[in-house]
């Protein structure tokens, strides 16, 4: 069993390694936090948000295609980290997301069964909108938090120390939603074949067999962080943030309240259940919200500056990933089956 | 327990605020100085000069110690260059302050009676131009939206003090009971240290300025 959610916790390490980056880049870059302090932090509360929020967006996956063998969850996971590793390796935008759907719908393909268009386009759907809603709430936080500076009067430093102190909270929050949105990605197409059964941590709480699952997914994302993360934590945050550490707060701030928006299940049921406008549960690119972020705060100072390349690579991600993943997928499910004579498709 | 971050933060605002009271009460010892010079109180002279002394090392002391705590924490890393330029240069001011009056004892210049209200008259406007750039940067620090206001009021003492500086000079110049060339020369390289103080505190303000407008979000 171990073997054959290796390449889902595979998938966990490589998203917990390049994106803690987006969470705590910056603080970590400029030496406002400590990597000890960002590294616990996040893992603690990746693998709390996997665990306690995890399902909403896996749900979603499993509608769009439900994986019948371990073989096959196997193979598309597999498909999916190569998609991200082969695309990361050639310098091209890439998001775990949508690697994972392309690979799920490359499984679909191979077992000829029908994508369900709809949710296809809820999907899509959602990840158009993760960078505009984003960049709509960057706008909007910017906006409190010039009143709130202004009319205050802070001292520089003490502005500062609440800057480092809302950095560690917005990142604690952001890798929360992170673990909520994206543990579907890790281990979604293994939730249906998941062989723990529910287990009593002595009458304290209960972990069902996907939180279970879920938290294996949270420990490999928190593996990826300790391991590899704070490299790319000293070079892309550095890079990706020339904005100033409170920017840096708001941007990290609005991509979490988006992730966490397309994966809470208590907040849809709330929604749901007052009458108001819901969001779909899905897993979406941290990275994207993050550029949406940033070009929302751009927006809010002005509009000078504004890189629009980034919009246009976003939207290549959209096209290349999926499709690139399906059929790497597609390719090693024929391997998988014909060569190596497992079951793929049940 | 308040956050470490909090307490070392809190530890600078109240040696940066310790910096700036320091450079304030320089200025004023500084005028002080000049004007029991002028009235030819020797013995008040030298205990403000040894005054000025004490404060200005203080000072020295306070600037050396910020700069090692926002380097040794890396607080305010993307102000921090800026903050301890301001610092450095506000240092200087005091500086040359404590050197102008300590030349003010070394040389022993004559300064003839027609000529004192305008040498005090040139320090008032010198010692406002620190005052007003002492202002601005606790504004830097506080409250951003005051830094222009201040910047523009050490532009217009500093405006003050040159036209001073070209009057006096030409005082010196002009003045028939003034005959000797080495006379003249020696008040003329008093007034230009005195205008210097107003021009150093001008240069220090463009650099608030520059400084505060890049502390945007």
């Amino acid at each position: 069993m171990l073997f054959y959610i290796s390449s889902g916790l595979f998938l966990g390490w490589s998203l917990g390694a390049n994106d803690a980056a987006n969470l705590f880049g910056t603080a970590v870059g400029a030496r406002m936090v400590k990597f000890s302090t960002a590294a616990i932090v996040a893992s603690l509360f990746v693998i709390i948000g996997a665990v306690v929020s995890g399902s909403g967006a896996s749900e979603t996956l499993n509608e769009l295609g439900e994986i019948t063998t371990m073989a096959g969850a196997f193979i598309v996971a597999l498909a999916a980290a190569f998609t991200v590793f082969w695309m990361t390796k050639l310098g091209l935008p890439v998001s775990t997301s949508q690697a994972i759907v392309g690979g799920i719908i490359g499984w679909n393909i191979f077992a000829g069964l029908q994508t369900n268009p709809q949710v296809v386009t809820k999907i899509v759907g959602t990840w158009v909108l993760c960078p505009l809603l984003s960049a709509f709430f960057s706008i909007i936080y910017y906006m409190v938090v010039i009143r709130i500076i202004g009319n205050s009067k802070i001292h520089l430093l003490k502005l500062d120390s609440y800057t480092r102190f809302g950095l560690i909270i917005a990142g604690a929050f952001g890798a929360y939603s992170l673990g909520a949105n994206n543990i579907a990605n890790v281990m979604g197409v293994f939730t249906q074949l998941s062989p723990f059964q529910m287990f009593n941590a002595g009458g304290l709480f209960t972990l069902n067999s996907t939180q279970q699952l879920f938290l294996w997914g949270g420990i490999a994302i928190a593996a990826g962080i300790f391991t590899y993360s704070k490299k790319v934590m000293m070079t892309v945050g550095k890079s990706i943030f020339k904005i100033s550490p409170v920017g840096a707060l708001i941007a990290i701030l609005s991509s979490s309240t988006v992730l966490f928006l397309f994966a809470s299940v208590s907040l849809k049921t709330w929604l749901v259940a007052h009458n108001l406008p819901s969001f779909p549960l899905v897993p979406v690119s941290s990275s994207q919200a993050l550029v949406g972020a940033v070009l929302g705060l751009g927006l809010a100072k002005g509009g000078r500056n504004i890189n629009f390349k980034n919009v246009g690579n976003i939207a290549l991600g959209w096209v290349i990933t999926p499709v690139t993943a399906a059929l790497f997928s597609y390719i090693a499910l024929f391997f998988m089956q014909n060569v190596f004579l497992q079951t793929v498709v049940g | 327990m308040k956050a470490p971050f909090f307490n070392k933060a809190g530890e600078l605002i109240t040696e940066i605020d310790a910096f700036l009271d320091l450079v304030d009460e320089t200025s004023l010892i500084f005028q002080k100085g000049v004007r029991l010079f002028l009235n030819g109180e020797e013995e008040k002279f030298d205990s403000n000069l040894k005054r000025i002394s004490v404060v200005e090392n203080k000072a020295d002391d306070y600037q050396k110690s910020i700069k090692y705590k926002l380097v040794k924490y890396m607080l305010i890393p993307d102000s921090r260059g800026d903050v301890l330029d301001l610092l450095e240069s506000t240092d200087n001011v005091v500086d040359n302050c404590k050197k102008v009056l300590v030349h003010f004892s070394i040389e022993q210049p004559y300064i003839p009676d027609f000529l004192k209200n305008d040498f005090l008259e040139l320090t008032t406007q010198s010692v406002q131009s620190v005052d007003c750039l002492v202002k601005g940067i606790r504004s830097y620090f506080n409250n951003l939206a005051l830094v222009n206001d201040y910047i523009h009021k050490v532009h217009y003492y500093e405006h003050e003090a040159d036209e001073l500086e070209e009057l006096l000079a030409r005082k010196v110049f002009t003045a028939g009971s003034i005959k000797d060339l080495c006379l003249k020369t020696h008040l003329r390289y008093f007034i230009s240290r005195i205008a210097l103080i107003s021009d150093l505190a001008e240069s220090v303000s463009e650099k608030m300025a520059v400084a505060a407008i890049k502390r945007s979000i």
